[in-house]
């Protein structure tokens, strides 16, 4: 179970390049529950994730995770519970390493790496049968370093590597963005085939009305930094992408009318 | 000839640095130049602990252990502190030059009489004995001495490509592959590269105990441009090869340190001034660097 309580993050405060990324999240997610979180450019549902990965310090609030408080933890220390997949294709996976490198790495996520083999035979046959399972063709391409694959063949490695180790947490960053529709597609069905099979406690932000619709038992929208909706259940089942839009569309409204009426407050007190 | 069985000597001692700067260089992505004042730093702490009548392997290890704390230094300075890392190499350079000279307590230190890890070697034959070797003339000590040296280069090698292949060590390769990546699968990536250069330094302050013992004097110069040399060593062994996989890496730059000696002597047996050595060093580098893009621009005009 992640437990998010009010968080809070400003990059370059004080300066004119102030961004008031995080005003206040509160978010908590059942074990086992599948968010989808949306908004616009800049409204930080990416920093949101960033933010339970530790890729920064935050300004206030704190983040546990299975009971544990990791508010304070390094990145590298949090990724023993957690399991990431970046929405650029080639952060997940190191290029100039083999498939089977690349994937014996993931299988000690969190794990003491000390002087032992780093694939041994019976690992070795072991990520051949996953790798097989996800029904790539790459079974036979264990050798290849991993920098040759297609964008989407890495994406979906990353994805198994992250669910190796099962995470008590699951991360995806708009994990289909950089991808061709195709790719996308596949991806997208090898997510919803991991989750389903894993159970995993998920934390996914997407650009996709397509895919908020559709995944997830769940659905936050963030706007300026704050949940502006939550759908849960029935509601969140019932949702479809042109509702999203709609809601999108409100929220722009919502924010020129405070513009203009601003600019009207300025031009008659000021 | 005795030239020649020279030069593969220095070659062989020389790429247990090529391997120290395939670490850093390749591996870590990391341009270590710690290098130049570690590699003096093994010569010096060998030569003033075999003075003081150490055993030959104690102050062997010595020196690759003050080399560790070198590059370890590098790696903090790095990490910690956030100093570019060119920068932190050239700190711990300048500084280890000073550290060289209290080691040693002056500036050149002879090994006279005292018992080098090479002395067994060289007395499993007699000092003036030679023998004809397709008809050069040749000395059997210092074939001796060569094949000693090939073989501890050889099983350096090794132990450095089986480290490479444990879980640590592919963490290692990851780290200088993809940061990122490797954080996000639990690693800490700055003491990743801080053992990594601890480790690289480690070897190259073994190359420097070595070379100490083997020429039988210690100087707190011999370590300039030594960093040159390595990458130098290593761009050979990667045109050798033709590969990026480690493994063949590892003998590639083996093969292409004693080959860069053996040009060198060849270039000083043909008159150049050894003044000019570590320019010739620089601009081979530089010449190496740029080939391979110039190529493409010509490749691409030649077709277009």
């Amino acid at each position: 179970m992640l437990e998010v309580q009010g968080i809070c993050k400003t990059f370059y405060p004080g300066t004119p390049n102030e961004v008031r990324a995080l005003q206040g999240v509160d978010l908590t997610i059942e074990e086992g529950s599948v968010v989808v979180v949306i908004g616009m450019n800049g409204s930080g549902k990416s920093t949101l994730l960033n933010a339970v990965a530790g890729t920064f310090p935050l300004d206030r609030g704190t983040i546990r995770l299975s009971g544990r408080d990791m508010t304070r933890w390094p990145e590298h220390r949090r990724a023993a519970l957690i399991g990431r997949v970046f929405q650029n294709p080639f952060s997940g996976t190191a290029p100039t390493m083999t498939i089977a490198e690349n994937l014996a790495l993931a299988a000690q996520r969190g794990r003491w790496r000390g002087l032992g083999r780093g694939l041994g035979s019976r690992l070795r046959s072991e990520l051949r049968e996953r790798v097989r399972h996800m029904d790539l063709g790459l079974e036979d391409r264990l050798d290849n370093p991993i920098g040759t694959l297609s964008g989407g063949q890495r994406q979906s490695l990353t994805l198994l590597m992250s669910a190796l180790v099962k995470p008590d947490l699951l991360l995806l960053d708009e994990h289909t963005a950089a991808l061709d529709p195709r790719s996308a597609d596949q991806v997208i069905r090898l997510t919803e085939e991991i989750l389903r099979e894993h159970r995993l406690t998920t934390l996914m932000v997407t650009h996709s009305m397509h895919q908020a619709a559709h995944l997830g038992d769940r659905l936050i929208m963030m706007v300026r930094g704050r949940v502006l909706h939550d759908f849960r259940g029935a509601e969140k089942q019932r949702l479809r992408p042109e509702d999203l839009l709609a809601r999108f569309d409100d929220v722009r409204r919502a924010e020129q009318l405070d513009e203009s009426a601003a600019e009207m407050l300025r031009t008659m007190y000021v | 000839m005795a030239l020649l069985v020279g030069s593969f000597t220095i070659g062989a001692i020389l790429a247990l640095l090529a391997l120290g700067v395939l670490i850093s260089f390749r591996v870590l992505a990391f341009r270590d130049l710690t290098v130049d004042g570690s590699l003096t730093l093994g010569g010096a702490v060998t030569a003033a602990l075999l003075v003081k009548g150490a055993h030959p392997v104690v102050a062997t290890c010595a020196a690759i252990l003050a080399g560790m704390a070198a590059g370890a230094t590098t790696g903090i300075l790095h990490t910690k502190c956030k100093i570019n890392g060119l920068l932190a190499g050239i700190l711990v350079m300048t500084a280890l030059y000073s550290v060289n000279l209290h080691v040693m307590g002056k500036s050149n230190v002879p090994l006279l009489a005292e018992k080098t890890i090479l002395s067994p070697v060289r007395e499993l034959a007699s000092e003036d004995a030679s023998t004809a070797i397709l008809g050069w003339e040749v000395q059997p000590q210092e074939l001796l001495v060569l094949a000693f040296t090939l073989l501890a280069v050889a099983a350096v090698g090794l132990v450095v490509h089986l480290f490479f292949r444990t879980n640590i060590g592919l963490a290692m390769r990851a780290t200088g592959d993809n940061p990122q990546m490797i954080c996000a699968q639990g690693v800490d990536v700055g003491w990743m590269i801080t053992l990594g250069l601890a480790l690289a330094n480690g070897l190259v302050a073994l190359a420097g105990a070595f070379l100490v013992q083997y020429q039988g004097f210690a100087d707190v110069q011999m370590g300039i441009g030594m960093v040159v040399l390595g990458f130098a060593s290593v761009i050979i062994g990667e045109t050798l090869v033709g590969s990026r996989q480690l493994g063949l890496l590892i003998t590639g730059v083996v093969m292409g340190s004693i080959l860069f000696r053996l040009l060198v002597a060849i270039a000083l047996r043909w008159g150049l001034n050894p003044n000019d050595l570590k320019l010739a060093t620089a601009a081979f580098v530089l010449i190496a660097l740029v080939l391979p893009d110039l190529a493409g621009v010509l490749r691409k005009r030649w077709k277009g």
